[in-house]
């Protein structure tokens, strides 16, 4: 189990704990936090769930397989902390993880 | 009664539906909001049915767009096993299978399709599927495993993802194709060969041209497809993937206009004011195209949940979205953007035997779709391109040492 804290574009925070095994994307979707769309469920088929990794964050989420860098290179306001939060996988390493989302995933 | 205290029903807990009443509390929807589906679990996503759900890498709990508190937790009420039988516009009524009569202010029709079951000679023995539910994943994946032979009638996307999670499995599969060419309806001919010869190479069996006239059975299951030329291929287990069909007969039987599927605008609204209706059961205007059709994929779903849920609770309709979809069979991913509408040329862009290229459909200099096999940055650019219009130069966009970026500049 992992506390996340997801922050929308406007500011709001939403902190969800998150069960071990799940992504990042997956805890905010079944939880119905606005502004990670997810099209594609998780597939890595779509970056409509497009966030920034917190710096002090960025080693403990891992490194980006190259179809994410591939999909990250061509999504919208790319930063060098953007990820597909589909592709995160949320272990108890993660307690405390801050994303913020992007303005729109479209 | 202000608008944000209307009771909304939604019928069909699909994924349109599903995704509907999540994002109409999201935008802020404070009156009840039912949700009326005939399956017994809550909204889930059906792509992994025939890939990673089949291959037992996904469990039900992942398939679940919400877990099953979120709707009591979110003043949804959810009704499982329920399917609405007729709906009464002049009362604003609809009438469920359990005897209940439901009143709506607005109501969101969100009955998806079915699949197509051929009027043949022994379509209805056991061991004759059809992939649409979890149930129907559940008894595919029952009656798979190693040395067992699939035949599936059909070579679409669905028929081609589990002939791909049949052979992880260590099943055999056969497809069994009415054209001359697997994907004839939904892909061009270069994309078709590399799929048959992707699949080949994975012993995967094809009979192009082939009529299925019948399925013979054994022991009180299917056994044999019959093909109209007298050959029998021998079975244990069938699956029809020939295609479906709009559960809109709601809606035509209320008097709403319906092609194939219920007639919606841009803001997913039928010419009731009251009734909305989202998701394959639709017929609805293709803004980059300028033409109504009916995509038949999860994004469209999700973008008609966006229009509705926006519609009714006054926020600004989305972004007219480029249709797209995916596939995903062995290490291979298809990434479609567009829809070939009035396209007047066919333009290959890497090559094939790589397993790694795109192929782009063009109306002149501009495109207006790419299906793009391992290459997402031709998903990612093309998308972009039918979305900005903006022409492109034939012979760069064909040259693979100009990036796509370089492409677009």
């Amino acid at each position: 189990m992992a506390k996340i804290t997801y922050i929308e574009h406007d500011g709001t925070e939403h902190v969800i704990d998150v069960k071990n095994g799940l992504t990042v994307m997956e805890g905010a979707v079944k939880n119905n936090v606005p502004g990670i769309d997810a099209d594609c469920g998780g597939a890595c088929a779509c970056a409509t769930c497009h966030v920034y990794v917190d710096a002090a964050w960025q080693d403990k989420t891992g490194s980006t397989s190259a179809m994410e860098d591939s999909m990250l290179d061509f999504a919208e306001n790319v930063e060098p902390n953007s990820r597909l939060s589909c592709q995160i996988k949320v272990s108890d390493a993660l307690d405390g993880l801050v994303v913020r989302m992007p303005e729109s995933q479209h | 009664m202000s608008q944000s205290d209307a009771h909304i029903v939604i019928l069909g807990a699909g994924h349109a539906g599903g995704t509907a009443a999540a994002l109409l509390r999201q935008y802020g929807h404070t009156g009840l909001i039912t949700l009326v589906g005939e399956e017994p679990i809550p909204p889930y996503q059906r792509p992994p049915l025939s890939k990673a759900w089949l291959k037992g890498e996904a469990d039900a709990d992942s398939l679940a767009l919400k877990p099953l508190e979120f709707y009591a937790d979110h003043n949804i009420d959810f009704r499982p096993n329920t399917r609405a039988e007729k709906l009464a516009r002049s009362d604003k009524s609809v009438s469920l299978s359990n005897g209940e009569t439901l009143s709506y202010d607005i109501l969101i029709i969100a009955t998806g399709m079915r699949p197509i079951r051929l009027p043949i000679e022994g379509a209805d023995l056991p061991g004759v599927l059809t992939l649409r539910s979890a149930a129907d994943a559940e008894a595919i994946k029952a009656a798979l495993g190693p040395g067992k032979r699939l035949v599936i009638v059909g070579g679409g996307y669905i028929g081609l993802e589990v002939a791909a999670s049949a052979r992880a499995l260590g099943a055999e599969a056969v497809v069994l194709e009415r054209e001359a060419r697997i994907l004839a309806r939904s892909a061009c001919e270069p994309l078709s060969n590399f799929f048959r010869d992707y699949h080949i190479s994975r012993g995967v069996e094809f009979v192009l041209g082939a009529s299925v006239s019948g399925f013979i059975g054994e022991g009180g299951k299917v056994s044999g497809v019959r093909l109209a030329d007298g050959r029998i291929v021998a079975c244990d287990v069938v699956l029809l993937g020939v295609g479906a069909t709009p559960n809109d007969e709601i809606a035509r039987d209320a008097g709403l206009e319906c092609a194939r599927g219920v007639v919606v605008n841009l803001e997913a609204r039928t010419a009731d004011p009251s009734v909305f209706a989202i998701g394959d059961v639709t017929h609805r205007p293709m803004p980059h195209y300028d033409r109504m059709f009916g995509p038949e994929s999860v994004p469209s779903a999700l973008e008609q949940a966006k229009q509705a849920a926006s519609a009714i609770t006054g926020r600004a309709a989305p972004t007219p979205e480029v249709p797209w979809n995916w596939s995903d069979q062995y290490d291979l991913k298809l990434q479609i953007a567009g829809l070939p509408f009035d396209a007047d040329r066919v333009l290959l862009r890497g090559d094939p035997a790589s397993a790694k290229f795109a192929v782009f459909h063009l109306k002149g200099d501009q495109v207006q779709a790419v299906e793009a096999i391992n290459s997402p940055p031709e998903f990612m650019m093309g998308k972009q391109l039918i979305a900005n219009r903006k022409p492109v130069n034939l012979e760069r966009l064909a040259d693979t040492s100009v990036s796509m970026k370089e492409v677009a500049a």
